[in-house]
């Protein structure tokens, strides 16, 4: 059984008792336990159940690497799926689950898979679910979706919130173990501003279980020599529990730290995102320990030998009482020694090297451990767990020699780098024949800018396996590595390293090396997705050749642990069946994330309130507290109407329309984009831009103006006021405002430089209020409002007038067809000046309205609107613009597109307005039908309808609409197309529905 | 003049403030204008330093005494604050001085948020350094920097003041969206000891 040893564990504090929660029973657990660790202290060795056959499963890791033991953690808006308990910190009530499983972990129905899982071979679902096609989606899928996935998905708003932080550093180093810390020591002596991540919480790494002696110290104090002396130096910056997750173009890393995933105060944030700059990057990411492939090697007790050492060391616990080591280099005996040490029982040494190990080797027999060379495992015994390991010799095909009773199977199929960071940006790799591995390929280092490379290896991620290397590696890589950012330091002097000298591995991809077909159909590469040896097999002898293709057709390494066991193992077997060279097979591709990161991390704090930016006008409160229905208007909210008490949005629309008619209206109009053009080439760069003239606008008056882009496309309006010789003030749409400005500052900077114009967008400087209706005039006055008459200022001008104590602008436009005066006003007073007149406005029956009245007055009156009317494809001459395209200027922006045949073209379709015989309303959008089908069946269109509203000033459906042709036909009848319904016939009418002749205006 | 300004201006958040680990806080209203010409030319130097009494800044400087502040916009660019009881003053000082037409100036001192980060130094750093992508260490962003940039997902610039005071300015409309960004920043138990 796997229990809590009696003393040890470096990592634990015995006296800090930590109550949790696996599957609804409680356990107990210490301080400094990691959920895997916990778990093996109460016996818990079963974790999970794997995702294809459900078959039981054990922790098999002891870090970022674990396949098997994967978790819900958490509950309610704090539930996250699929994280690994090896890297799960215990915390007090702390609450996991395990997957994959019903109804229970300990008895599991979808189990039954693996007795059929004969019929479940590589390429599975492409295979059964071929045919017929119809079935997939309402039948296959939903089984499929049943059946696979790993954990649940959380059904809760995430509780937890989630930052970013922007930082920069000289050299980033990845990774605290001894390497990363040797590295960031030199960077940091040599001056560079140095920022080490190290993922898990503790610093050293591998080495302080792995043993050896720094400079006559433990491995574990030199450490912590280390740390303090990093922790000394102003320009070193440490953090634990952060991840190196990615590494991109231009020295860009994320960092993923974790903030609360260990303890039970969830208040800070969960996550921090790090965005760094570094100019190097060093990545000491030591190494990751491969299985071996043999018949049962995923059942619950068979681990890696690292890892069953280090919850030896590092916490205290068995994973067993009795283990059997099984290994094809000396790394693994460590595990032996740690066993032994801790008082366990060590079955035997199994060396699939015919003429065994080492000094370890030796070390070993003289501690009177049994080590059998040449020898395999033929196959695991037991069912939910280990129970013993059958032996055969690793050169023949399985006979079995002996039977040996054990509890754990430590395994070592030897290391491989942890690559996956130098990859990430485009680092190369070369094969390592005699330590089996891929190793960086320091020539072919991830470029930048310059062409130069910013990343570098160091230690064990260097390919270096001995702890003399590893230091000698890391420091010099520090010291390349400030020199590469611009700081020489003196190179310190290595320390002395007593170690243990290790003889090469030999290369053992399946065990035994003649495997029966049974034995490789147990033998499991990839433990999360059920991936086997003989998997990779079949899909190379159905021609599954490269890599890529192999992987994808067998799942190899696409679960969550993305093949970080699986992959060497796997591209072995690969060439293997291939008669190919392992470097010519090749590795799939490393991406970031290293390890899965959280969607709140990636989100920040771009969630909730701040999910986006709200943009509020100066009067937004004052809307909000007058029962406002909003409309999202780009980023702005704009009032859509202002529904009184018992009101619908429709009535309240009426009556805003039948106020502004009848009395008095207030819109508003903050939004609008204010553009200042100032310059003595003002008026020539307007020119270019209106279609029509611009320049010849006086001072004290307003024009309304189109603009086009290059294709001659409309693209923007609104009135344009002469301020004096050298100003004028651009009013663009709500929308338009920063596009533009942009688009003035793009023609200024790239094409009209020599132009004498500067530009000022001063669209947030000042709140716009229309005041508008019959009685405008008069409630302007109410606030003492001097010179306001038509003669004093006629429609079309503007003047800078004082209403009720607050100097305004009035522009006389209308946009509504009736007496209208827009106010603009400082933004800091645009409230006041909104109050004011709605307190002035009472006795007149003034009413706020919304863009919904908006629209439908300036339909009424045939107006356009930007988005309505146009869709990026609209002409002015198409809206029967003609007037305002000047024909006098030599060229402005669109003249020469709107001179191609297309756009000239008399079969274009142009706008009209549309009156239902019935006096209903047409569905906005909705086509004017033609006669007859086109090619393809479909029946012919000859318009569409762009703006379409009730009137309740003429009390019927009015529309307007683009037609073929469509001046020429007034007064004939159209069929337009309702969903679900007949057409609605509908006469073609004049756009302009109401006054005609604008007197309402221009009084 | 002054009895026909009207109301005093209300800032966009009624000068908000939160106490997180630095605190946020909306500014008082402050005259601000943008200068626009060519930075070399004595008129448009003369107005602006005539107006806040300090030197021109540096790229990507600001020169400042207190809420007096010349600010480089860009090559063809400045930023000029004063104290909001000079703004109309200023205002005529700047119509009467700018008489070159290609040295203009715009008001924008209602078209802005100002808020200002204050707490201990290390802090305010790394509270703009969660939203914006910028350097910020006491090194890299010495008293008197200048940086244009985004605060999340909104234009907005920072400058350092003074130690432990960094100042922010976003646009009007999105000063909620703003304040309740470095608020989070600021909330106590998000940490991040970076400059510390």
């Amino acid at each position: 059984m796997s229990s809590r040893l009696a003393k040890g564990g470096r990592l634990i504090d015995r006296g800090a008792m930590r109550e949790f929660t696996f599957n609804g029973k409680r356990m107990k657990g210490v301080e400094g336990d990691t959920l895997a660790s916990a778990l093996l202290a109460n016996d818990q060795v079963m974790m999970g159940r794997s995702f294809k056959y459900h078959r039981p499963r054990g922790v098999v890791a002891s870090g970022a690497e674990e396949p098997n033991a994967l978790m819900g953690i958490g509950t309610d808006g704090y539930f996250e799926p699929n994280q690994r308990a090896t890297t799960q910190e215990l915390f007090e009530g702390l609450s996991a689950e395990s997957q994959n499983h019903w109804p229970s972990l300990e008895f599991d129905v979808g189990a039954v898979n693996a007795k059929l899982s004969r019929f479940f071979p590589a390429g599975f679902y492409y295979k059964t679910f071929l045919w017929p096609r119809s079935f997939w989606e309402k039948l296959y899928e939903p089984i499929v979706r049943q059946a696979a996935g790993l954990g649940k998905a959380p059904k809760d708003r995430d509780a937890d919130t989630y930052e970013h932080l922007y930082a920069f550093a000289d050299v980033l180093v990845i990774g605290g173990g001894v390497a990363g810390l040797t590295a960031a020591l030199e960077a940091g002596r040599a001056g560079a501003k140095v920022l080490v991540l190290e993922q898990t919480a503790h610093w050293g790494g591998r080495a302080p279980v792995d043993g050896g002696e720094i400079g006559g110290a433990t491995a574990e104090e030199h450490i912590a020599t280390l740390v303090a002396e990093l922790e000394s130096l102003p320009n070193v910056t440490l953090r634990l529990r952060c991840m190196g997750a990615g590494v991109y173009d231009h020295g860009y890393i994320l960092g993923y730290e974790r903030l609360t995933d260990h303890i039970a105060d969830k208040s800070g944030p969960r996550h921090r995102l790090w965005r760094i700059r570094a100019a190097q990057v060093i990545t000491a990411t030591g190494a990751i320990e491969r299985p071996l492939s043999f018949a049962g090697n995923d059942l619950p007790g068979v681990m890696l030998a690292s890892a069953v050492r280090d919850y030896v060391v590092n916490y205290g616990v068995a994973p067993g009482d009795r283990v059997a080591v099984v290994t094809n280099n000396d790394d693994a005996y460590r595990t032996a020694f740690a066993m032994k040490e801790a008082g366990l029982d060590v079955a035997v040494i199994l060396d699939a090297r015919e003429a065994g190990g080492g000094a370890l080797a030796i070390a070993a027999r003289e501690a009177g451990i049994r080590v059998e060379a040449g020898r395999a495992v033929a196959k695991v015994l037991g069912s939910k767990r280990v129970t013993g390991v059958e032996i055969c010799a690793q050169a023949g095909s399985g006979s079995v020699l002996d039977t040996i009773p054990c509890d754990v199977v430590a395994m070592s199929g030897g290391w491989s780098p942890v690559v996956h960071l130098w990859s990430h940006c485009g680092g190369k790799l070369y094969w390592d024949t005699e330590h089996a591995m891929f190793r960086p390929d320091a020539e072919k280092a991830p470029t930048s800018h310059d062409g130069k490379g910013f990343v570098r290896c160091a230690g064990t991620a260097n390919g270096e396996m001995l702890l003399s290397q590893v230091l000698k590696d890391a420091a010099a890589q520090g010291q390349a590595a400030a020199k590469a950012a611009g700081f020489e330091g003196t190179a310190s002097g290595l320390p002395d390293v007593t170690e243990v000298d290790e003889i090469p591995l030999a290369p053992v991809w399946i065990m035994p090396a003649g495997a029966s077909y049974d034995k490789r159909s147990k033998a499991w590469l990839d433990f999360q997705n059920d991936v086997k040896v003989s998997d990779i097999q079949l899909a190379a002898q159905e021609g599954y050749e490269s890599v890529e293709h192999a992987k994808r057709y067998t799942t190899l390494g696409m679960a969550t642990d993305q093949g970080k066991l699986s992959n060497i193992n796997g591209l072995a077997i690969l060439s293997d069946s291939l008669n190919e060279a392992i470097p010519q097979v090749g590795t799939t591709t490393f991406r970031p994330p290293y390890t899965p990161i959280s969607m709140g991390a990636i989100a920040g704090q771009g969630r909730g309130e701040t999910f986006q930016p709200l943009r509020r006008t100066p009067i937004h409160a004052w809307h909000e507290a007058h029962g406002v229905q909003w409309e999202p208007v780009g980023h702005w909210r704009r009032p859509y109407a202002f529904p009184q008490a018992g009101e619908s949005t429709h009535d309240a629309v009426n009556r805003e329309i039948t106020t502004v008619r009848e009395k008095v209206g207030l819109l508003d109009a903050s939004t609008l984009g204010k553009i200042v053009v100032k310059g003595p080439d003002a008026g020539k760069f307007l020119d270019m831009l209106y279609t029509n003239m611009m320049s010849s606008l006086k001072p004290g008056r307003c024009r309304y103006g189109l603009m086009c882009n290059e294709n001659g496309f409309l693209i923007d309006d609104g009135v344009v006021a002469r301020i004096d010789e050298n100003t004028f003030l651009c009013h663009t749409t709500t929308g338009g405002a920063d596009t533009i400005h942009a688009h003035m500052e793009e023609w200024l900077q790239t094409e009209w430089w020599d132009m004498q114009v500067h530009v000022f967008n001063v669209t947030e400087q000042y709140g716009q209020i229309g005041v508008v209706g019959p009685l405008a005039r008069q409630l302007l006055e109410l606030l003492g409002t001097p010179e306001i008459s038509k003669e004093e200022l006629p429609f079309l001008g503007w003047a800078d007038r004082v209403v009720g104590g607050i100097p305004c602008r009035l522009y006389r436009i209308s946009f509504s067809g009736e007496l209208s005066y827009e106010l603009r006003v400082p933004a800091g007073q645009t409230l006041a000046l909104w109050e004011a007149l709605m307190e002035a406005g009472k006795g007149l029956g003034v009413a706020p309205y919304g863009t919904e009245a908006l629209h439908v007055l300036r339909a009424e009156k045939g107006f356009i609107m930007i988005g309505d009317e146009t869709d990026g494809t609209v002409t002015p001459q198409d809206l029967n613009l003609h007037w305002a395209v000047s024909k006098k200027k030599d060229d402005f922006l669109g003249k020469r597109g709107q001179m191609r045949s297309h756009l000239s073209s008399p079969d274009r379709w142009k706008l009209v307005g549309l009156e239902t015989l019935d006096g209903s309303v047409l569905e906005d959008g909705a086509y004017i039908l033609d006669a007859g089908d086109n090619d393809r069946g479909q029946r012919n269109m000859q318009g569409r309808i762009t703006s379409s509203y009730y009137s309740p000033t003429l009390g019927r459906g009015i529309a307007m609409a683009l037609l073929k042709h469509g001046p020429d036909r007034m007064g004939e009848t159209v069929q337009v197309t309702k969903l679900g319904a007949e057409p609605v016939a509908a006469k073609v009418v004049d756009p302009v529905f109401y006054d005609k002749d604008g007197e309402k205006q221009d009084v | 003049m002054s009895d026909l300004t009207g109301p005093a201006p209300v800032t966009a958040l009624g000068r908000a403030a939160f106490d997180g680990y630095v605190r946020v806080a909306e500014e008082p209203q402050r005259a601000m204008f943008t200068l626009r010409g060519d930075l070399s030319a004595a008129a448009l130097k003369n107005a602006a330093t005539g107006l806040a009494g300090v030197d021109m800044p540096g790229q990507g400087q600001v020169a400042l005494n207190a809420e007096r502040a010349i600010a480089w916009m860009s090559p063809d660019e400045l930023l000029l604050t004063l104290p909001w009881a000079e703004h109309d003053k200023a205002c005529d000082q700047l119509e009467a001085t700018l008489s070159d037409p290609m040295l203009n100036w715009a008001d924008v001192s209602q078209a802005r948020a100002l808020f200002s980060l204050s707490g201990p130094d290390g802090a305010v750093r790394e509270v703009a350094a969660k939203l914006a992508p910028v350097d910020f260490s006491p090194a890299a962003f010495p008293q008197g920097s200048f940086r244009r940039t985004r605060i999340n997902q909104v234009a907005g610039a920072f400058w350092c003041p003074a130690p432990g005071r960094i100042e922010v300015i976003c646009f009007r409309s999105v000063a909620d969206y703003v304040f309740r960004l470095l608020s989070d920043a600021a909330r106590p138990g998000s940490e991040v000891g970076l400059y510390a």
